[in-house]
């Protein structure tokens, strides 16, 4: 093998398998040894500047971060359950017990004359608006409902995020000199071009529920919603009640809010029924959880056919029981098991099989091209369309994913706004900011706290479910106190503190192989990547992490380390007696539109 | 050093042997030693011996006396059997530890000063005795704990760190092993324990006095070019003789080697040693060989390593007692002290 590159950003990078897989790249280890430090405030401001909405990502990210965190694969065989760090609700914590930070937050520049349209004010629209403000560009954003946030406001209920923290981090973007234009839909792509506007960017969500036409939808119509825009009307409190015997259909996280508000609108007998298998619904782990804990059955393989009404009244659906199949090329397919159809009795539907995207105010002549699913050509890198002034982000782009990516489009088609009102090439992406510092203190001493915590995982706290099923506008999650979050923020690896092999001092004396816990380090002669997979001290079967080579050293051969399950305990460090190893922070930031936010947020170095 | 316990966090692939335990079963304390200290590694050699022998900790004793090396112990086999004698007094409180039970695995641990110095007639008799042990010198040529005085091994030319040059002659420990006729004697290195590894398991399976002679450079006071026993120089000028695969009875021979190039050596366990000839005319069998060829080669200033001598009819202590096969610390009175009738016959017999 070659050996590694360690200039190149994206190898520590990629490292911190948290920030890695956060689309937005917040850079997690740091902003979770900050809430172990108590320093809420700056803990806040680091998730601000990389995901603009702390507060709200807390209580519903869709947390890509989790899954690859590494505390997950170091616990594996290693005690009962392997559970990543709650790296979510660390967030929140920060942003409960903050200060109050608006000191803190851009000043709103002096206008540059430019000005921008932001059609839609959720995640994708008000993340443009952040990045873009502070730079001077006077940024208007349309929508049609009275106040800002989109999906986050209208689709998410708030038994999981309360209208204040929406109000709160909406407030401080708007703050920043945006316009808002409440209430204005937009219907016409053509007329806000003639506006004259300089850029716009279109941030408006895939708004439309894909409905279910089947025998009786029509008949029915009464007692059959659309999930998505039925959590929008019991979020604006259009609806506050619903039947006592309820059907979800569908597995995703929408199908989960809607079972659960339904559960505290009156909805004594709620289910939810599934086309698939119950490990093939598309709802994250632990929000099946949450419904199951309130006491929603999920029944599965059951393929909807029929709904049933008598006198203009929907009295239940009718079901198809299937299987799953294999045919010979490994493709699934549900064929029907020949049992006799099922029918189940419900006063309400909520139909939450998936979104469509929309967009029949964009006019054909434009220049903006759209694909066979009527989805707008959109750059993958700079979210430019096919017409150069015109940028897509969030679900509007690529279809339905949720905030978090949302807001790494936004940053994005700012950088690229910004570039085109600069006349430079859109294409051309600016470095990341990376700061490589070393953490060492003493002989044995670090920046960082380098203990390795044994506990598991700690569980959020509900409020009873007494109060909770009562109103939908009760907090479900309490969110971690401070002791249990530091605990909880102890269980962190710091994956960021790299370790950093100097091959000329290193004197081959086996210290930092016989200290490992993890036997992440090995000395062997080098071959092929898939050769020394198998020779290392211990197997490196996960090929998904990268292997840190040196160069050759004294004898020939090459220091090996395994990224996998390293505890970034820096034991390596404090045995080698020549400082060959060393234990450096790696803070990696994604450039914002300006360089830095404009530039005008403060330049925050290595904490 | 540090001040941090290792993590009990292991690789999630960790094996276990035998006898159910994982390598990490094996370790003891977080070593206090220098960062880099050979002796580290040779705990760490121990430590992957015994898990791949299926040593069960609660049999083996660990004795040793007074230096870096005698403090090693502590961070090997945490759950062994362990004593810390007075300055080089091992060998006797060895030798009577293991008259009194004989079913233990005894590994004595030294340095150069516990063992050349101060401790060398207490060496020179546990060899002579073929006391059922492993006897490992930690051996780095200076006074560590004193800040690096040359020791008795230090080679004679060779510089401190201060740049003084050692008048004196060394001592080969493994050539005076060969000479008091210990029935194993290998020399190792720390810095290597794909060699160091199959050594100390042999000498484990070895029944009689086993000697193994580890050069353990002192990072603090003995690397540095002026020194034979820094990482660099023996590296240089290692002349390993042979490489041992051992294998453990009851599992296949399947390592193919071409023929003239393995010397296969049965041990009284019936484990066999294959060995690998590194040397064609090198006979590990021939006790008197193995002394010259040790000499010759370090009058050339090399290290000669590897299994120098084994013999594999070896008799031990007990033997030559012919004592009982129990432990006696298991007789019980009864045993011990027959009674007036036997004692009359006895001493009827004398007269």
């Amino acid at each position: 093998m070659r050996p590694t590159d360690i200039g190149n950003p994206e190898y520590f990078h990629k490292v911190v398998d948290c920030q890695w897989a956060c689309p937005a790249h917040t850079p997690v280890p740091e902003y979770i040894r900050l809430i172990a430090a108590g320093r809420h405030d700056d803990a806040y401001m680091v998730n601000w500047y990389s995901n603009v909405f702390p507060g709200i990502l807390g209580r519903t990210c869709d947390r890509p971060c989790e899954p690859a965190c590494r505390r997950g694969r170091v616990e594996e065989n290693n005690g009962e359950k392997p559970e990543p760090v709650a790296i979510c609700r660390l967030k929140r914590v920060a942003a409960d017990n903050k200060n109050d930070i608006r000191a803190r937050l851009p000043k709103s520049a002096p206008t540059n004359g430019r000005r921008i349209a932001c059609v839609g004010a959720g995640p994708a629209s008000l993340t443009v608006a952040r990045d873009l403000a502070p730079l001077g560009y006077q940024v208007t954003v349309f929508d049609s409902d009275p106040k800002a946030g989109g999906f986050m406001r209208t689709q998410v209920p708030r038994f999981r995020l309360p209208e204040s923290v929406i109000d709160e981090e909406t407030g401080y973007i708007l703050d920043l000199g945006v316009e808002f234009r409440g209430g204005q839909r937009i219907d016409s792509m053509k007329a806000l071009l003639a506006e004259g506007y300089d850029a716009v960017f279109v941030g408006s969500g895939a708004p439309r529920g894909r409905d279910l036409d089947l025998p009786g939808r029509r008949e029915a119509a009464g007692n059959i919603h659309l999930g998505i825009d039925w959590l929008a009307s019991v979020s604006f409190q259009h609806i506050e009640q619903i039947g006592r015997r309820v059907i979800v259909l569908g597995g995703g996280n929408t199908a989960m809010d809607c079972c659960r508000s339904a559960r505290r609108l009156g909805g004594e007998d709620v289910k939810v029924i599934v086309r698939s298998g119950f490990e093939e619904m598309k709802a994250s782990p632990w929000e099946k959880e949450d419904a199951m804990h309130e006491g929603i059955p999920f029944l599965n393989f059951m393929v909807p056919k029929a709904f049933e009404h008598r006198h203009g009244r929907l009295i239940g659906m009718t079901f198809e029981k299937v299987r799953a199949e294999r045919d010979a090329r490994g493709r699934r397919s549900l064929v029907p098991t020949g049992e006799p159809d099922v029918m189940v009795e419900c006063d309400d539907v909520l139909i939450a099989v998936g979104q469509e995207n929309a967009f029949p105010w964009i006019e054909n002549d434009l220049g903006i091209e759209f694909d066979e699913w009527h989805m707008p050509v959109v750059d993958q890198r700079s979210f430019q369309s096919t017409h150069p002034k015109v940028f897509f982000g969030g679900d509007a782009a690529f279809g339905p994913k949720n905030i978090i990516w949302a807001v790494a489009h936004g940053h994005e088609a700012a950088v690229s706004i910004h570039a085109l009102l600069n006349g430079e090439d859109v294409q051309q992406r600016p470095p990341p900011m990376v700061h490589l510092m070393s953490q060492k203190m003493g002989i044995h001493e670090w920046s960082y706290d380098n203990e390795i915590a044994g506990d598991e995982r700690y569980a959020v706290p509900w409020a009873p479910k007494e109060i909770t099923l009562k109103s939908i506008k009760v907090e479900v999650e309490l969110g971690f106190d401070l002791a249990t979050a530091c605990k909880e923020a102890a269980r962190c690896l710091n994956c960021d503190v790299q370790t950093v092999f100097i091959k000329d001092a290193c004197i081959e004396c086996d210290a930092c192989v016989d200290i490992c816990p993890m036997d992440s380090i090995s000395f062997v002669f080098n071959a092929d990547e898939a050769e020394l997979r198998k020779q290392l001290t211990a197997p490196a079967l996960n090929a998904s992490q990268d292997l840190y080579v040196s160069e050759n050293v004294k004898t020939g051969r090459v220091m090996v380390k395994d990224e996998d399950v390293c505890l970034h305990c820096g034991l390596c460090a404090e045995r080698c007696p020549t400082g060959a190893w060393d234990m450096q922070k790696f803070l990696y930031e994604t450039s914002k539109a300006g360089g830095g936010c404009g530039g005008s947020l403060p330049q925050r170095r290595a904490a | 050093m540090t001040y941090l316990a290792k993590p009990k966090l292991h690789h999630p692939t960790l094996p276990q042997n035998r006898v159910c335990r994982t390598r990490r079963d094996y370790e003891g304390k977080i070593s206090t030693l220098c960062a880099g200290c050979g002796h580290d590694s040779i705990s760490a050699a121990i430590i992957q011996a015994c898990f791949e022998m299926d040593v069960e900790p609660h049999r083996v004793a660990k004795l040793s006396g007074i230096g870096c090396s005698s403090k090693t112990p502590d961070y090997f086999l945490g759950n062994s059997h362990g004593f810390n004698t007075v300055h080089g007094r091992m060998p006797s409180v060895l030798t009577g530890a293991n008259l009194a039970n004989r079913a233990l695995l005894y590994l004595g641990v030294s340095g150069d000063g516990d063992s050349a110095s101060i401790g060398i007639g207490q060496f020179a008799h546990v060899m002579r005795r073929g006391v059922n042990m492993v006897y490992i010198v930690e051996n780095n040529g200076v006074y560590g704990l004193t800040k690096g005085q040359f020791s008795a091994t230090a080679d004679q030319g060779s510089a401190s760190k201060k740049g003084v040059v050692n008048s004196d002659t060394p001592i080969d420990m493994a050539s005076l092993a060969l000479q008091l006729g210990a029935s194993y004697v290998a020399r190792g290195f720390s810095g290597d324990k794909k060699q160091l590894v199959p050594i100390i398991k042999a000498a484990i399976a070895h029944k009689g006095a086993a000697f193994i002679d580890v050069v353990s450079p002192c990072v603090a006071f003995n690397n540095h070019p002026g020194s034979t026993k820094s990482y660099d120089y023996v590296r240089e000028h290692n002349e390993a003789v042979n490489r041992i695969d051992f294998i453990p009875r009851k599992e296949e021979i399947v390592v193919d080697y071409a023929e003239g190039q393995v010397i296969e050596v049965e041990q009284h366990d019936g484990t066999i040693l294959l060995l690998r000839k590194l040397h064609r005319e090198y006979d590990p069998h021939n006790r008197v060989m193995a002394m010259n060829y040790v000499a010759e080669h370090q009058a050339k200033g090399e290290v000669v390593t590897g299994l120098l001598f084994v013999d594999n009819s070896a008799r031990d202590l007990h033997e030559h007692l012919n004592t009982v096969d129990a432990p006696i610390n298991t007789l019980a009175a009864a045993e011990l002290c027959p009674g007036a009738a036997t004692l009359a016959k006895i001493n009827q017999s004398l007269r």
